[in-house]
C-alpha cells in the first residue's frame, strides 16, 4: 500500500529519487521534495501526533510553518523535538514520531557545525511567492544590492501548490525563469530555506537557513542590516470553530490543494469543503479534478459566487448555502461532517440537520496577512472589514509589505503590489528602478467573506470541544472562562488560556482567538486588535544562535607572552577576565593547599616568581598628565618626582574605591599606570570619560600598553642576588635601588624596566620586558634562581601573601560600596588637594558616618578552621529568629603557612572599633567564634620590605 | 540592534558601543561648594522617559570617543534632526 494516496503524476517531487524513513516503527517510502506530512499523507497516516493536554488524535492542518498540530520528534539523523512534520524535509533514514504536544532534547553531542553570516543590502526581500518575486525583479533590474529569503526549499510561494497559470503557462515556469534572472543578477543573493525571524531596530533583520545534515554547516544565522526591506510574507489560511474541529482529517483547504498540486498526495477520498469565503472553491476543483469525491461545499454565505458555482455544476458538486458544519465523528480520523443551516447573518441558526460520511473535511474561515515581522518592527495594524483580518497600517521603518500579507488576495494584485514595493525600495535606496512587468493571470471575481468567528449551532454548548487554538488545547470554554474572570482585553486572556503561545505563535489561531473573544464580549474586532508579536517567527536553536562560539570559541582567550612556559610546568589556571593566568604549579601528588603552602613558604624565606603581564598598563602623555592624575587618584602624583613610583588609589565620584595601583613617573609629561588585570578597559573607559567631557581643557592622550610590556614579579630574600646575577650592571643595593624607584638597564642582556614594589611585603622586584622577550627573560631569571631554590607561584599564593599584609583586592574585598576610608586606606587620601574624582562624597552624611562596614582581620578560634568567603558575620553564637542582623561579611580567606592558620579579610559594621571583640560567623549549621584583628597580619612594622 | 552614529566614524552596530545615561548632567564646577542635596542629585538622579531623551555613548569599540545623541526610548530610534555631536559633560 506503498504511496496509496500518490497520484499517478505531477506534483514537484523526484520521482526518479525514492528515499525510504520510519515513523513510529513503520517503514515508510517518499520522494525527495516530499516533506515528512506530504510523504506521510501519500501513505494514507493521518493521525501524526497527540494534543498536549486533553491527549486527542491530533492530523495534519496545515503545509508549512503555520501546522498547529503535527508536530514530531525526529530521531535521526539527529534528535531534534518539536518539529512541524510540515517543514521536515524526507530523506533516507529519517526516523520521526508523532509527539503529545512536548519533545525531548538530544542527549548526545551535537556533531554539526552552525554559522553565522553578516550583511548588508540595499533592498531585503522576506518571501518569494508573486508578490516577493516580482519586488526582487524590480529591485534586481536597478542594479541594487538584493537579498531574497524564503522558508520553502524552493522559491514560488502560494504559486508552487497553486496549479495556476500565468501568461497562459503553468505558473511555476514564471518562477523557473525569475528566478533563473534573479540568480544571474551579480548584486542578488538568493536565500531559499531561510526563515527571517526577528525583525528589529534600523532595519536589522535575521534568519535562519537549513542548509541540511550535508553540508559543510548545518544552520546559519544571517545577520542583515538593510537600507529597505520590502515584506512579502504571504498570509495563512484560518480555520473555523465548531465542535470536534481538531479531528485527524480536518485541514485547511489551501493546505489541501496544495498537497494535491505540489506533491500529488490525495488527502482523503472523500472530501467535504466548509469555508466562509471564495478561495476555498479552488481547492474544491482541484481536489476533485484529480480524483477526490466532493460530497458537499457547506458554504456559510448566503449567496454564492456564481462563477464558482457554475464550475461546481459542471462536476456535480452540491453547494450548501447558508450551511455550517457544526460537528463530527470519528476517532483517529474524521468520519462524518455534521451540517446545520446557519440562517442569515446576525440570526439565530435552526436546527436542521444532516450528516454526511467522508475522511476529509476542508476548512477555510479567511486568510490572516503573515504581519509578524511588520509588527515585530513595531509597525501598526488594523482590521480590514472586508477580509476579516488584521493588516499592516504603515512602519516608521524602511519598509513597505507587498502581496497576500497586504490583504490582497488574488494572484494578480500580489504580482502587481511586488513589483511596485520592489521599484519603490529599490528608489528609496538611491537606485534608478523601474516597474518590472508582470505576467497576466486569470482573474476570478472574488465575493465578500463571511466573518464566522465561532459557527453557531456547535453541538456543544459548553465549547470544551470546539477549539480556537489547536496547539495548546484552548477551547471557546476557555476564552468564556477567561472573559468571566474579568479579562477584556488580547493580552491578558492570552496569558489566561495560553492561547498563541506554543511552538506555532498562534499563526492559525491569532486573528481566530481575537474574533472569538470580541464576540464573547460583543465588541467589535478591530476594537480588540491582536496581541503583541515577538521573534522569532519560528523556533530557533540555541545551537544555531551559538554558531561557532562555543567551547574554546565561545570567547577570545587573553594569554602571556609565558603562557606556554606555565602549561609546560604543569600549572593550573585561573580566568581573570579574558585573560588566563596561572593559579598554582602543583607538583606530582600535591593538592591545591599543599601547593600553595609550598609556594608561599618558598617566597617568604626564598625566591618566588610570578607571571603578572595581565596587570592593566596605561601610558598617560602630555603636559597636562600630572594634574589629569591628581583628578582622578585620591592622592597627589604631581609632586612625584622622576624615577619614582607611588601607589594610587582611584574613586569615582560617588567616594567609592573604582582601583588601585601604581604610578610610575617615567618623564616630566610622562606616566605610566597599572591598573586591576580585570578592570583595564574600565578604568580607560573612566578616564577617558572624564577627560573627554569634563576636562577637555587638559592636554592629555591615554593608550593601552598592557600588551607591550611582560612583567615579571621576583619576590622574597633572595631576589635581590638573584636579580644581581641575571643583570650586573644593575646596581640593585637598597641605598642605589630604594623602594618605589625604578631602573633601568639590561636583565638577561634585555633592555628593561625594573621597579622596586612589593604586593607581599616581601623584598620585591618587577621586571618590565617588550612582549616578545617575556619567555626568555622569564627562562634565565628562572635558571638564575635555581641555586636558591626559586620558585614559580599563581594567583593563589599572591592573594594569600598579600592578604597576610592586609592588601585589599579591588573587586574583592570591595563591592562598589566601600570608600578609602573603610578599607582604612585614609593615608592614600589626600588632604592638601583642593579636588579630585570622590572628595566631595566623603563629607557625605552616609558616607562620613562612623559605623560604616571596615575592612578588618579575622582568626578564627579553631586555628584548623578557613572560614568560607562570603561567610556573614553576626554578634551573637546563638543566631535566634530571623531576620538576624548581620554585621558584615568574609571578603577573603586563606590559610597561613607563616601564621601556622587560617585568617581572613572581613568587612563589619565599625569593625575598626570592634579589634579584639569576638564576633560570630555561621559556618554549617552553627555560628563559629572568630577574633577581629587589624587587617595587617605578618610583619607590621615593614621590616621584610628592604630585604 | 540599534545603527548609532558615531559623530567621527559613522552609524555601526550597537554592540560597539557603551552606554553613558543621561547628558548634560553638569558636573558642579566646585563640588565642595554645592550642598549635601544638589551634590546627590548630580551622582545618583536621572531622567527615565518614555520618548525623547539626550543621552550618551562611547564607541568603546571604535574610536573611543564619548558623544550625545537624542533617542526615543520608545521607538530606539535616533533623532535625525539634531544629529549627534561631541560630549558635553560627564555623568558618574
Ligand atoms: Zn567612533
Amino acid at each position: 500500500m506503498s504511496n496509496e494516496f500518490r497520484l499517478a503524476d505531477g506534483g514537484r517531487i523526484d520521482r526518479d529519487r525514492p528515499v525510504r524513513f520510519d515513523f513510529e516503527g513503520q517503514q515508510l517510502q517518499g520522494y525527495a521534495g516530499d516533506t515528512l506530512a506530504s510523504a506521510l499523507l501519500a501513505n494514507g497516516v493521518h493521525r501524526v501526533a497527540t494534543s498536549n493536554k486533553y491527549g486527542r488524535p491530533r492530523g495534519i492542518m496545515a503545509a508549512g510553518a503555520e501546522e498547529p498540530n503535527a508536530l514530531v520528534q525526529v530521531e535521526a539523523p539527529f534528535p531534534e523535538p518539536m518539529l512541524p512534520a510540515t517543514t521536515v524535509e524526507v530523506r533516507d533514514g529519517l526516523q520521526a514520531s508523532g509527539l503529545p504536544g512536548k519533545g525531548r532534547l538530544a542527549t548526545e553531542e551535537d556533531p554539526a557545525r552552525y554559522d553565522t553570516m553578516h550583511t548588508h543590502c540595499d533592498v531585503l526581500v522576506v518571501g518569494a511567492g508573486p508578490a516577493g518575486l516580482a519586488a526582487a525583479l524590480s529591485a534586481a533590474r536597478s542594479g541594487a544590492r538584493v537579498i531574497v529569503a524564503d522558508a520553502d526549499t524552493e522559491f514560488g510561494g502560494s504559486l508552487l501548490g497553486s496549479g495556476q497559470t500565468l501568461d497562459g503557462r503553468a505558473a511555476t515556469d514564471w518562477v523557473r525563469r525569475t528566478t533563473a534572472e534573479l540568480a544571474e543578477h551579480p548584486e542578488v543573493r538568493l536565500l531559499p530555506r531561510t526563515t527571517v525571524f526577528g525583525y528589529y531596530e534600523d532595519n536589522y533583520l535575521v534568519a535562519l537557513e537549513h542548509r541540511g545534515d550535508d553540508a559543510s554547516s548545518r544552520q546559519r544565522i544571517w545577520r542583515m542590516r538593510a537600507r529597505e526591506v520590502v515584506l512579502a510574507t504571504g498570509a495563512h489560511e484560518r480555520p473555523l470553530v465548531f465542535s470536534g474541529n481538531d479531528r485527524p482529517g480536518i485541514m485547511l483547504a489551501g493546505s489541501a490543494r496544495t498537497y494535491v498540486n505540489r506533491y500529488a498526495v490525495l488527502p482523503g477520498r472523500r472530501a467535504v469543503v466548509f469555508t466562509t469565503n471564495d478561495s476555498a472553491y479552488a481547492a474544491a476543483i482541484d481536489l476533485h479534478d484529480a480524483g477526490v469525491e466532493i460530497v458537499a461545499v457547506v458554504d456559510a454565505r448566503e449567496v454564492v459566487s456564481t462563477y464558482w458555482a457554475s464550475l461546481c455544476v459542471e462536476r456535480g458538486i452540491r453547494i450548501h448555502a447558508s450551511t455550517g458544519v457544526v460537528s463530527t465523528s470519528g476517532t483517529d480520523r474524521i468520519t462524518s461532517a455534521h451540517l446545520s443551516s446557519l440562517g442569515p447573518e446576525g440570526n439565530h441558526p435552526t436546527s436542521v440537520r444532516q450528516v454526511v460520511t467522508c475522511d476529509l473535511l476542508l476548512v477555510s474561515g479567511g486568510w490572516n496577512p503573515a504581519v509578524h515581522l511588520h509588527s515585530q518592527a513595531r509597525g501598526s495594524v488594523r482590521f480590514a472589514e472586508d477580509i476579516g483580518a488584521f493588516v499592516p497600517d504603515g512602519t516608521d521603518q524602511a519598509a513597505r509589505s507587498a502581496g497576500a500579507v497586504t490583504g490582497v488576495l488574488a494572484t494578480g494584485k500580489c504580482l502587481t503590489s511586488g513589483a511596485e514595493a520592489g521599484r519603490d525600495a529599490a528608489r528609496a535606496a538611491g537606485f534608478d528602478a523601474e516597474l518590472a512587468r508582470v505576467p497576466d493571470s486569470k482573474h476570478a471575481p472574488i465575493l465578500a467573506a463571511r466573518h464566522l468567528w465561532v459557527v453557531p449551532g456547535s453541538g456543544d454548548s459548553d465549547g470544551t470541544t470546539q477549539f480556537v487554538d489547536l496547539a495548546r488545547d484552548a477551547t471557546v470554554a476557555d476564552v468564556r472562562r477567561a472573559v468571566a474572570a474579568g479579562m477584556d482585553n488580547v493580552e491578558h486572556v492570552k496569558r489566561y488560556t495560553t492561547i498563541g503561545t506554543a511552538h506555532d505563535q498562534g499563526k492559525t489561531s491569532g486573528t481566530l482567538s481575537t474574533g472569538v473573544i470580541a464576540e464573547v464580549l460583543g465588541v467589535g474586532v478591530g476594537e480588540l486588535g491582536t496581541t503583541t508579536f515577538r521573534a522569532p517567527y519560528t523556533p530557533v536553536t540555541f545551537a544555531a544562535l551559538a554558531g561557532r562560539e562555543r567551547g574554546d570559541l565561545y570567547d577570545p582567550v587573553r594569554v602571556t607572552a609565558m603562557h606556554d612556559w606555565h602549561v609546560e610546568q604543569g600549572a593550573l589556571f585561573e580566568n581573570v577576565g579574558q585573560w588566563k593566568r596561572p593559579w598554582y604549579y602543583p607538583h606530582s601528588g600535591e593538592d591545591m593547599e599543599t601547593a600553595v603552602l609550598r609556594e608561599c613558604y618558598a617566597v617568604r624565606s626564598g625566591v618566588g616568581m610570578q607571571d603578572v603581564s595581565t596587570l592593566g598598563k596605561i601610558d598617560v602623555q602630555g603636559p597636562d598628565a600630572a594634574e589629569f592624575l591628581d583628578l582622578v587618584y585620591t592622592n597627589k602624583m604631581s609632586t612625584l618626582k622622576v624615577g619614582r613610583i607611588r601607589y594610587g588609589l582611584m574613586c569615582t565620584a560617588d567616594g567609592m574605591v573604582f582601583d588601585d595601583g601604581t604610578v610610575t613617573r617615567t618623564a616630566e609629561h610622562r606616566y605610566l599606570i597599572s591598573t586591576t588585570s580585570g578592570g583595564a578597559a574600565n578604568v580607560l573607559a573612566h578616564l577617558e570619560d572624564w577627560l573627554q567631557t569634563e576636562w577637555t581643557h587638559l592636554r592629555v592622550h591615554l593608550t593601552s600598553v598592557t600588551e607591550h610590556w611582560a612583567t615579571i614579579a621576583l619576590v622574597g630574600p633572595e631576589s635581590r642576588q638573584v636579580l644581581a646575577d641575571v643583570a650586573p650592571e644593575l646596581d640593585v643595593d637598597n641605598d642605589g635601588f630604594g623602594f618605589m624607584t625604578w631602573q633601568e638597564g639590561n636583565v638577561a642582556g634585555v633592555h628593561a624596566r625594573v621597579c622596586r614594589i612589593s604586593f607581599s611585603g616581601e623584598l620585591a622586584f618587577e621586571i618590565n620586558v617588550p612582549w616578545w622577550y617575556g619567555r626568555e627573560v622569564w627562562e634565565v631569571l628562572m635558571a638564575g634562581g635555581r641555586p636558591y631554590g626559586i620558585t614559580p607561584y599563581g594567583t593563589e599564593t599572591m592573594h594569600v601573601l598579600r592578604a597576610e599584609k592586609g592588601f585589599p583586592i579591588v573587586g574583592q574585598d570591595t563591592d562598589g560600596t566601600i570608600t578609602p576610608h573603610d578599607l582604612g586606606m585614609s593615608w592614600a587620601v589626600s588632604k592638601k588637594k583642593d579636588d579630585f574624582l570622590g572628595k566631595r562624597s566623603f563629607s557625605r552624611p552616609d558616607t562620613a558616618r562612623t559605623d560604616r562596614k571596615h575592612l578588618v582581620g579575622l582568626l578564627p578560634e579553631d586555628t584548623n578552621l578557613v572560614l568560607p568567603e562570603g561567610a556573614q558575620i553576626v554578634e551573637q553564637p546563638e543566631l535566634g529568629e530571623p531576620p538576624v542582623p548581620m554585621l558584615g561579611h568574609v571578603t577573603s580567606s586563606y590559610r597561613s603557612a607563616v601564621l601556622g592558620s587560617g585568617f581572613a579579610l572581613a568587612v563589619v559594621k565599625g569593625g575598626r572599633d570592634r579589634v579584639g571583640e569576638t564576633l560570630y560567623s555561621p559556618v554549617g549549621d552553627r555560628p563559629v567564634p572568630v577574633t577581629v584583628t587589624e587587617p595587617v597580619f605578618y610583619d607590621k612594622e615593614g621590616a621584610r620590605r628592604d630585604g | 540592534m540599534m545603527l548609532i552614529p558615531c559623530p567621527w566614524c559613522g552609524p555601526r552596530n550597537e554592540i560597539e558601543f557603551h552606554y553613558g545615561g543621561q547628558a548634560d548632567v553638569r558636573c558642579p564646577a566646585d563640588p565642595q561648594a554645592v550642598s549635601d542635596e544638589d551634590w546627590a542629585t548630580f551622582l545618583f538622579f536621572r531622567d527615565n522617559p518614555k520618548g525623547v531623551f539626550t543621552e550618551r555613548w562611547s564607541h568603546v569599540a571604535g574610536c573611543r570617543r564619548w558623544f550625545t545623541v537624542r533617542r526615543d526610548t520608545d521607538s530606539n530610534r535616533v533623532l535625525p534632526s539634531e544629529g549627534t555631536q561631541q560630549a558635553r559633560t560627564v555623568t558618574t
